[in-house]
């Protein structure tokens, strides 16, 4: 089953996602075992009660009731699934681990704007400046920074996520504009962009993204919520890097932003 | 009797034209109105989808703009959902077949069913105006989100989003003014005998339906209203502050929140499901228990479950929210009502299968297609878990997984059991057969191709492919694996409608058919068959009231002469 799902899915290259992806399998597992168990007894009785092979049907039919414990088995599977997996999971790496808040590595803003997704990095001093959306111009300050700002000065904002590999990220998601909803599949992570709401993220990758990518192997951001003419096109790409190679891309955007900073 | 008669002939003469075929009052008449206009509605809907399948299939050619994509996606959605299924299911099966299986001669308020009828055509007429407003029909989709919705069009009232909210309001009434009748109507117009655990299944899953339209419905119609007023008079009841759009600041709008228009539409929107899946089941039950000839296996554990499945469906609508920044107790909460909503479905269903065991099984058209009903909702249903849980829904989420999942409920699903139902009931209503041939084509050729439209979806969904994409997902890298999928899935939409061909031609074609059929040409044994004539009588069903005294499913009972006993035999004459 593993391998079977395994085969449409994405690769998985985050901490958290293996819970994820075993969590399907299981279900699947369950699926399989019911769709077959109920499939070969309706088979069978479709064969076996033909009008020609059983002129007379019996009023009574089946006069046990083992369809009960059946019932009690998928009742008690299902609670294992809640209670054992689902529920310590969603407590402990979503909603848990986005409520604390304190202890990760990097932090960031994730905007979702028709038809792109922006990435406020807060730069070198780690604070993020101002923002306003009387600000906000699609060329020049997609993020509505307010360079008068001096936290706001070595700001700089990406069309594409990038992060480095092992470290704890934090992510706001949110939306200027109409509902997104945040994708990454290989990092099993998926949060509605919601204007007016800000929702905290936290995920880790393990994996550095391929090289030189040809389309197919690239890591991506997709928009999972319908957001208008453009939503089939809202895709960004994601890039996780050795945490030597984070630092320095950081140091040339910061540069670039405090340049452009002067010509303000 | 005969004085009912003679004076009911008298009655019927009276009636001009427009008393008779378009104002009726006769809800076989209000049955047939629903039935032919949702039946058109349906085919209208597929023909969309046919148009945004081959989109999907061969993005190059750019055959239509992305705007007229989600155009034909959100009218799908909707035309589906409110304009064929629901008024199929409830506005023609029920209204047609609840009375005449309770014995009674007419709905408890025929005005008020006339009203539902004439409310619900206005409401689709409307809604199929957006079309011809200049900016064309609705396109954030059949649930409308907000701002979205706000924001799209021209904000002002001849536009295609404020035309479905006015549609919207028009089907909800109509949906209102059916559902109260249905309930007073199956507690009051019983036939003497006719106890609660006597009506067939499908009544009972009438009666659960129309309590899940009459109290799931007034929320959705709240937020339709709260939605056009925030369109057109610049409320914000579900609009934010600090809106930017195109570089504009929209400060129109203050304070409002997205996420409550949210939750009022799946407070509808999830009830709804069941009232999509739930006739369904009624009709099967009736084809299963008349084809197998013997009982519904678990008849009261069976209505027990309906309605426990109807009281739970309003306690699981956040489930299609768990992407929206839930925090762990209402997740929590959520979770587990989601889990305990799919025992009883489970239980329904393995009460079907078990039915089955011992019968004596005949396969004719109706029979086929109730019989694959049952595996093809076990695949959306069980499709459903790992969505049911929001650790697994991270993944699947808003992807064509979801899409492949409510399909297999409502396509190879409840609308095969209306299939069934077609066949089934066709002579009842007009006297005559349909062909089991045609029929015979008809069946195996869509069971094919729905597959091979909706299996695909499982592994795209997979793959990690949204939903709603104009171009299926060429723009992504993690599509590219899976984007010939698409084709299939476009192949098979293709086939389904040259499969429909069948049904078409049969459906008028059987019209002309010199042979009528007998009264109860199937041997069933509830009252639509056993009391009234085919097609019964205009505007009082029978001749005579019927008396009831046995449960509605007694065939092969022991003992007795033939291998049905109608509800009507009493037990001297068995
Ligand atoms: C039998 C033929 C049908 C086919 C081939 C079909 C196909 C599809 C496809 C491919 C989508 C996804 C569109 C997208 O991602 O943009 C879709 C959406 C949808 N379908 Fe169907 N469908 C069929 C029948 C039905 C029925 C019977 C119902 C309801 C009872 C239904 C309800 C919906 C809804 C609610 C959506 C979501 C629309 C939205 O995105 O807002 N469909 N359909
Ligand atoms: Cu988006
Ligand atoms: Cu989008």
């Amino acid at each position: 089953m593993k391998s079977f799902l395994q085969l449409w899915m994405p690769s998985n290259a985050s901490t958290h996602g293996g819970s994820v992806d075993n969590l399907i399998f299981y279900i699947h597992w369950l699926m399989l075992v019911l769709f077959v168990g109920w499939g070969i007894f309706f088979v069978y009785t479709l064969f076996r009660f033909n009008r020609t092979r059983n002129p007379k049907a019996d009023y009574h039919g089946v006069k046990n009731h083992y369809s009960s414990y059946l019932e009690f088995a998928v009742a008690l599977i299902e609670a294992v699934l809640l209670i054992g997996f689902s529920l310590p999971f969603w407590i402990q790496e979503i909603a848990g681990a986005a409520e604390e808040n304190t202890d990760h590595d990097i932090e960031l803003r994730v905007i979702g704007q028709q038809f792109q997704w922006n990435i406020h990095y807060p730069g070198k001093d780690g604070i993020f400046g101002k923002t306003s959306p009387n600000l906000v111009d699609g060329t020049s300050n997609v993020l509505g920074l307010d360079r008068s700002d001096p936290n706001a000065k070595d700001d700089f904002s990406s069309q594409g996520l990038s992060i480095p590999v092992n470290k704890k990220i934090l992510v706001h998601v949110s939306s200027y504009d109409v509902i997104h909803s945040f994708f990454l599949p290989v990092m099993r992570v998926k949060q509605d962009a919601i204007p007016g709401i800000s929702v905290p993220v936290v995920f880790t990758a393990t994996e550095t993204s391929p090289k030189d990518p040809k389309k197919s192997e690239k890591w991506e951001i997709g928009c999972a919520q319908l957001c208008g003419t453009g939503h089939y096109k809202m895709q960004g790409d994601l890039v996780v890097l050795e945490e030597d190679a984070y630092n320095t891309w950081v140091d040339e955007q910061v540069k670039q932003a405090l340049e452009e900073g002067e010509a303000w | 009797m005969v004085t009912h008669e003679s004076h009911h002939d008298h009655h019927h003469h009276d009636e001009g034209f427009w008393r008779k075929y378009i104002f009726s009052v006769d809800h076989k008449v209000i049955g047939i109105q629903y039935g032919i206009t949702s039946l058109i509605f349906l085919l209208v809907g597929f023909c969309f989808m046919l148009v945004m399948r081959y989109q999907m299939a061969w993005p190059e050619k750019a055959f239509i703009t992305t705007d007229q994509y989600n155009m034909l996606g959100a009218m799908h959605g909707t035309i589906m959902v409110f304009m064929g299924v629901v008024p199929l299911a409830v506005g023609a099966f029920g209204n047609y077949m609840v009375p005449i299986q309770i014995g009674a001669p007419d709905m408890a308020f025929p005005r008020l069913n006339m009203a539902s009828y004439w409310v619900f055509l206005p409401g689709c007429i409307v809604m199929m105006l957006g079309f011809l407003t200049d900016g064309g029909a609705a396109q954030s989709g059949w649930t409308s989100y907000t701002p979205l919705s706000v924001l799209a069009g021209s904000g002002k009232f001849w536009d295609g989003q404020t035309m479905w909210l006015l549609g919207m309001v028009f089907l909800i009434t109509s949906s209102l003014l059916g559902s109260v009748n249905f309930i007073v109507t199956i507690f009051q117009l019983r036939a003497p005998g006719l106890t609660f655990m006597r009506l067939p299944f499908f009544v009972w899953t009438q009666l659960v339906t129309a309590f899940l339209l009459l109290l799931a419905f007034p929320p959705l119609e709240a937020a339709g209203i709260l939605q056009l007023m925030d369109r057109l008079a610049e409320t914000s009841f579900f609009m934010p502050s600090g809106l930017v759009v195109s570089d504009v600041v929209q400060d129109q709008f203050s304070g409002g929140n997205p996420l409550l228009y949210q939750h009022l539409f799946w407070f509808l929107a999830h009830p709804e499901v069941y009232v999509l899946i739930l006739p369904a089941m009624g009709i099967v039950a009736e084809i299963v228990t008349n084809n197998t000839r013997k009982p519904l296996w678990g008849y009261k554990s069976m209505v027990y479950a309906a309605i426990f499945l109807g009281f739970m469906s309003f306690l699981v609508w956040a489930h299609h929210m768990y992407m929206t920044g839930m925090g762990t107790a209402i997740s929590a909460f959520f979770q587990t009502t989601t889990m305990i909503i799919s025992i009883p479905s489970v239980v329904i269903l393995t009460a079907f299968f078990i039915s089955l065991w011992g019968g004596s099984i005949r396969y004719n058209t109706p029979m086929l297609f109730a019989l694959s009903f049952l595996p093809m909702f076990g695949i959306g249903g069980l499709t459903g878990l790992p969505l049911g849980l929001s650790t697994s829904d991270i993944h699947l989420h808003d992807t064509y997984y979801v899409i492949g999942h409510f399909h297999y409920v409502v396509a190879p699903g409840t609308v095969f059991a209306l299939f069934a139902g077609i066949y089934y009931w066709y002579p009842k209503v007009t006297g005559k057969r349909m062909n089991e041939t045609l029929g015979k084509i008809h069946f195996w050729g869509s069971i094919v191709c729905m597959n091979l439209v909706f299996m695909p979806m499982f592994g795209m969904g997979l793959a990690g492919v949204s939903r709603r994409l104009w171009d299926g997902g060429a723009v992504y890298a993690h599509a590219q694996e899976v984007l010939h999928l698409n084709e299939y899935s476009t192949w098979g939409a293709f086939g389904l409608i040259f499969f429909q061909l069948f049904f078409i031609v049969n459906f008028f074609g059987s019209l002309f058919s010199k042979e009528k059929t007998d009264d109860n040409l199937w041997q069933a044994t509830t009252l639509e068959w056993c009391a009234a004539p085919s097609p019964p009588l205009p505007h009082l069903n029978f001749a005579r009231i019927p008396e009831v005294h046995r449960g509605p499913y007694e065939y092969s009972v022991p003992g007795h002469k033939t291998d049905f006993s109608p509800q009507t035999m009493k037990e001297t004459e068995a």
